[in-house]
Formats: C-alpha cells, structure tokens, sequence
C-alpha cells in the first residue's frame, strides 16, 4: 500500500454540494427550478447594523414609562382618506390563489388586531379577506385577475404593483395543480390552466402613462383614497423619482429578499439588490425631490424583527412590510410538520415549493384538507402577537436612542459592521467616522 | 337631456356628475370639448347614456359598468379598459389597449384599433369595422373579437378561451393560436356580434382563430414556443 501522504479531498468551491446538485437536477429534468420565498443567499442585511444607543451627547427615554409613539398615515400627498396606522409595519400582498382563503383570513384578522394593513394579490378581492380587515390594500396588477371597479372602491387604498423584490421585471406563473373552480372563476380561466401572471401592464408603458392611468385610477374612486407605487429593487432612485413623477401617494420598495409565490430560483437569487442597498437611494430620490416623509415610504423584503423595522425606519423609511415573516407567524415551515415535510424531500425551514399546493401548514394550498389544518382565528393571534413584538421591540430601541416616536430614528443612530453595509446604508463603518463611497 | 362642458368644467366635475347618477338612472348626458381629455366618463355604474361629442385621451369609459357611452372622434390608449358592462360606441379610430382586460360589455370601434386590441380581455365582446395592430387578442381569456378588415401580427397570442372572428387578411398568428372550423353556432354568435355592433358584413366571410391549448400547462417540450 503506498504510504505516500496525501492532501484531505476538497470540494471546489466552486462546485459546492448544493451547485453539483444543482447541476444533476437539471441533467434529468431539462426545466429550471421554481419555488416560492425570496433570496437565499447572504447578502448585506439590516443584520450589519448596529444602533448606537443613547450616551454622553443623547439622552434615552424611560422604557415602560416615556411614550414612544408607533402610528404612521400613509397617502397625505393626494388622496381624501390617507391611511392611519397604529405601527409603522403592514402586510404585504399575497394572492387568494397562491394562499388558501384560511391564510387569507388569518392575515386579515392578524393585521386588524394589531391596527395594521394587509393587501390582497394577484387573483383579486375576497369576501373574507374584506370582511376580516379593517384596512385592505387593493393590488392593481398586471394580470387584472378579478379586477372590478366595485372591489376598488371597497379597497382603502390602492397598490399599483410595477415589480416586486422576488424578480424585478419578471411576471409569475399559478401552477395548473393549485387552480380550483373557486380561483378559476375569479380570475376568468379553466380549472387546472397554468395562469400567467404578466410582466408589465396592458394598457400602460412607462411612467408618462403611469401618470395618466393613476389619473383615472383616483377619478374613479372619486380621489379618496391613496395609490402606492410598488417597485421591485432595481434601480431605486430612478424608481422612486419616476413613482413620485407619475403621482404616487406612497412607495413600496421591495428588495430582493422579499419572496414571491412562485418564480425561477435563477430569478429570484440573481436579479434585484438587497433590500439594505435600496433604501438610501430611495431616500435620496425623495429628499432630492422635496418629498420625504410627503410620499411614504414603504420598504419591504426581509424585514423579521424589530431592529430590522427600526432600521428601516432609521434610514428613512416610513413603514415597512412583510410577507415571508408573515406567514411564519402563522405557521408556515413549522417544524410541527417536519414528517411531512421530510416525504417532501425537504425540512422545516427550507420548504420552499410553494407552487406546487401540498403545504403541510395548509398555508400554500388550495388543498381543502391540508388548508383545513389552518385555523384562521388561531393563526391571526399569532400574527398579531408577533406583530405586537416587532413593534415593542422597534420602540425598545427607538426609547434608547432618546426618539419619542419610531419615526424620529436617523441615519445617525446607526453604525455598520461591514464596509459594505456601510457604504449601501451609507452610515460609518463601525469604530470609525468612515462612510465608503461619500 | 344634460349638457357638460369640458371647456367650463374640470374632468372631476364632469365625472362626478356622471358617476353621481345611480342605480334605476336613465338620464342622458352630452360631454362637449373633451379635447383630449383622459379617464373621461370612467368608472361610470349605471344605465346613463353618454355622447362624448368630440375626440377624447387614455382610458375613456375605463371600468364602465352598465353606461351606454358614444364618442363622436377618436379615442386615444385604453379605451373601455376593463370595462364590466354596458356598451360604448367609437366612430373614429382607437388607440392601442382598446377594451383591455374587459370583463364585459359590449366595444364597438367603427373606425381602426391600434396594436394589442383586446389584450387580456375577459368576457368583453368587441366589433371592429377596420382594421386591429399587432398583438390583438394577446392571452385573451375570455369574449370575442370581430375583426372587419385585417389583423396584424402575432393575433391571439398566446391566447386562452377568447374568440377571434377575422374577415380580412391575418399577417400572422401568435404563439397558440389557430384557424378553427367555423361552425353554425359560431355563426349565429358572430351574426348577433355584428348586429350589435352595427356592422352588416356577412358572418359567411369571416374566418375564427381560438387557442391550441397547447400551452395551457408548462411542458419543456414547448420551450421553443414561449
């Protein structure tokens, strides 16, 4: 035997485990791969932030004690009836098609209890879900799925989707396996027909047109309620700058991390910025334009937690949105499932085939039986408790900054833990006076 | 009979008025100096009947539910775009995105539609006397569309269950799209069409297009065709 020492193997890392995989999948299959969520890569996130607390030169507020107010009124520029919220933190749309209607509801019920918004999706308005919320965000999407303009004036504002963080440019695709008759009638299609999602709108190009299809959007409504602009993180100055051109009340700004129901994984991993690198840029847009804090902004994609609200909110945003959080809160990826999960050939927390309508959680289905594990009551107070942490938690941090409304927070509370999360939140590298880029 | 004047009125005013009317109104309105004027007479929601008396911009009779809607001129992008119910009538020309995601109604264009004639449309029937731009019909879902004269390119693209009627001259189908066999019952629909839609052609001279639905659900044997 040759006794000869030999160097451990190494995997490339170039071809890691998961990139060989890749590649076999794709060997046997001939299609690329689809499933739901956002980006899974590490990409600079509010994660490299840190807030600076209060010292010497800035007092703090008492915890428990000292007020610190949560309430933010989107759609002030125009619109008759702007939207008041009690916490600066809404739902993000998510189609009745894509969730069950149990899932719908749950949000619905979640958002009201904590004095919030949710959005309806692709697909339209549902009986339930405009029961079930006292403030709904009506979608206005390419694919008009549902589109009537009685639902639009049921809605109490309007949410104009350009693009969403998941795939900027991109449209979607219901899988034919999640098409019952009850979605099939609302979006005017056979059962069991694959229903494309556009990429852009019908009847507009551009944002001279936007301006003008917003004008009949508020004519219609009578101007009472506010229209959002949602853009994915493309170009974000340029977006925004358009979005308040074109005569939007407020901005969704969705990066990258934010999820989709289904889309290409080449799509949603390699297209679009990171939520963390698109908010200056936003903020400038409307500083430059006179605009801050005249049109909201609202800013969405991997928001968990309240430091990420708080930041967010530090780096000039108005409110935030969230979508994967959301449904985490209500169940989804629980490892309670975690058996049926494995027959997926997948686990807890990595379950992302949410086109294909076997959610154990009875989230992502369309499945009467798996969707009848969801308890909507049950499923809302969860998500109203979680949304009730975020915001105590966003206002923990606000009182130790010495700010008496979560609105207060700036940029100057904020230090970067990586030279490149300081050069896209533009705030100093940490331990130093160091912007990069400035 | 009410008259309103655009050139002494806001766009607001004039809308107001119009969607002021409610549920049982048959009062007749005529608009005069629309000039142009965008989202004219949009999101009307009762059987009032509308002359536009003039040419008007995007989106005229956008979302109308149950109006019955006349303009004299042309109109510009998005005319009775996701239009519900009711019916309007065009004696010139339409710009592109005519009846765009309708849901139902009836269009009638007596002059040309521009491209994408019909695109995404949902239930809503529109009459053509002239001709219709390229993309006419593009994933139509649902309705008919009656084309007079010649359609452009790539009609009926990737289209689902919309039907395509076309008299003249067809310079190339879409993705999916197909030369169906012209049966009675096809007949008899596309003759109550151009009844409605004030057109006397002969049903006998039109040929129907409708969807292959081959690409109803993903195969990666059609890639070629997306």
């Amino acid at each position: 035997m040759d006794q000869t020492p030999r160097t451990t193997p190494v995997t490339p890392w170039t071809f890691d485990d998961h990139t060989n995989s890749y590649i076999r999948r794709a060997a046997a299959t001939g299609i690329y791969d689809i499933r739901g969520g956002g980006a899974k890569r590490r990409v600079p996130h509010f994660d490299d932030l840190l807030f600076l607390g209060a010292s010497m030169s800035r007092y703090p507020l008492e915890g428990y004690r000292e007020a610190c107010g949560t309430d933010v009124t989107l759609g002030t520029r125009f619109a008759k009836n702007p939207i008041k919220l009690d916490i600066p933190i809404t739902i993000a749309g998510m189609s009745f098609g894509a969730l069950s209607g149990q899932a719908k509801e749950a949000l619905g019920r979640g958002a009201s209890a904590a004095g919030t918004s949710t959005t309806t999706g692709d697909g339209g308005m549902t009986p339930e879900e405009r029961g079930h919320s006292d403030k709904l965000v009506y979608q206005y999407l390419p694919s008009r799925y549902g589109m009537n303009p009685d639902d639009l004036r049921r809605a109490d504002a309007i949410e104009i989707v350009v693009g969403q963080g998941a795939k900027p440019g991109g449209g979607g695709m219901l899988l034919g396996q999640k098409i019952n008759d009850r979605v099939a009638e609302m979006r005017t299609l056979p059962k069991g027909v694959d229903q494309r999602s556009a990429c852009r709108h019908p009847d507009w190009t551009g944002p001279d047109d936007l301006e003008i299809k917003i004008l009949e959007l508020r004519e219609i409504t009578g101007w009472k309620v506010p229209i959002y602009v949602k853009v994915g993180g493309a170009r974000p100055y340029y977006d925004v700058t358009l979005s308040v051109k074109a005569g939007a009340d407020v901005v969704v700004l969705d990066g990258m991390q934010g999820g989709t129901a289904a889309t290409q994984d080449v799509f949603i991993e390699h297209v679009g910025q990171p939520t963390l690198a698109c908010i200056r840029p936003a903020v400038q847009a409307l500083q430059d334009l006179d605009m801050h804090r005249k049109v909201q902004l609202v800013v969405s994609g991997g928001v968990r937690t309240g430091a990420d609200v708080a930041k967010a909110l530090a780096l000039g945003a108005d409110a935030v949105s969230i979508g994967t959080a959301a449904l985490i809160a209500l169940g989804d990826n629980d490892p309670r499932w975690e058996a049926e999960y494995q027959k997926l050939g997948t686990t807890a927390g990595a379950y992302d085939d949410w086109h294909e309508g076997n959610d154990p959680a009875g989230i992502t289905t369309q499945n009467p039986e798996l969707a009848s594990r969801l308890d909507p009551e049950a499923a809302g107070r969860r998500l109203r408790n979680y949304l009730k942490v975020m915001t105590l938690e966003a206002q923990t941090i606000a009182r130790a900054c010495g700010k008496s409304h979560v609105l207060n927070l700036e940029p100057e509370d904020l230090c970067a833990l990586t030279i490149e999360a300081a050069a896209m939140a533009q705030v100093p590298l940490s331990g130093t006076n160091w912007i990069p880029g400035t | 009979m009410q008259t309103l004047d655009l050139a002494q009125s806001e766009l607001r005013a004039v809308n107001a008025a119009l969607q002021g009317e409610g549920a049982g109104s048959n009062q007749a309105f005529t608009i005069l100096n629309p000039r142009g004027a965008h989202a004219l007479a949009c999101g009307l929601d009762a059987a009032i009947d509308v002359t536009v008396d003039g040419t008007t911009g995007y989106y005229c009779g956008g979302m109308n539910k149950e109006a019955t809607i006349r303009v004299t001129g042309s109109v510009g992008p998005g005319v009775a775009e996701n239009m519900m119910s009711g019916r309007m009538v065009i004696e010139g020309d339409a710009s592109q995105y005519a009846g765009a995601t309708g849901h139902g109604g009836l269009l009638v264009i007596k002059g040309n539609a521009s491209s994408r004639c019909g695109i995404s449309m949902k239930g809503i029937e529109i009459v053509v006397h002239g001709n219709v731009g390229h993309m006419s019909a593009f994933m139509g879902q649902a309705g008919s569309l009656v084309v007079c004269g010649d359609a452009g390119d790539a009609l009926g693209d990737s289209l689902y269950e919309a039907k395509l009627f076309v008299r003249g001259s067809v310079k190339s189908l879409g993705a999916d799209c197909i030369e169906k066999e012209m049966r009675p019952e096809h007949l008899d629909h596309l003759a109550r069409l151009l009844e409605a839609g004030e057109c006397d052609a002969d049903p006998a001279s039109f040929r129907r297009y409708g969807s292959a639905r081959k690409l109803y659900n993903f195969d990666i044997d059609n890639a070629g065709a997306y």
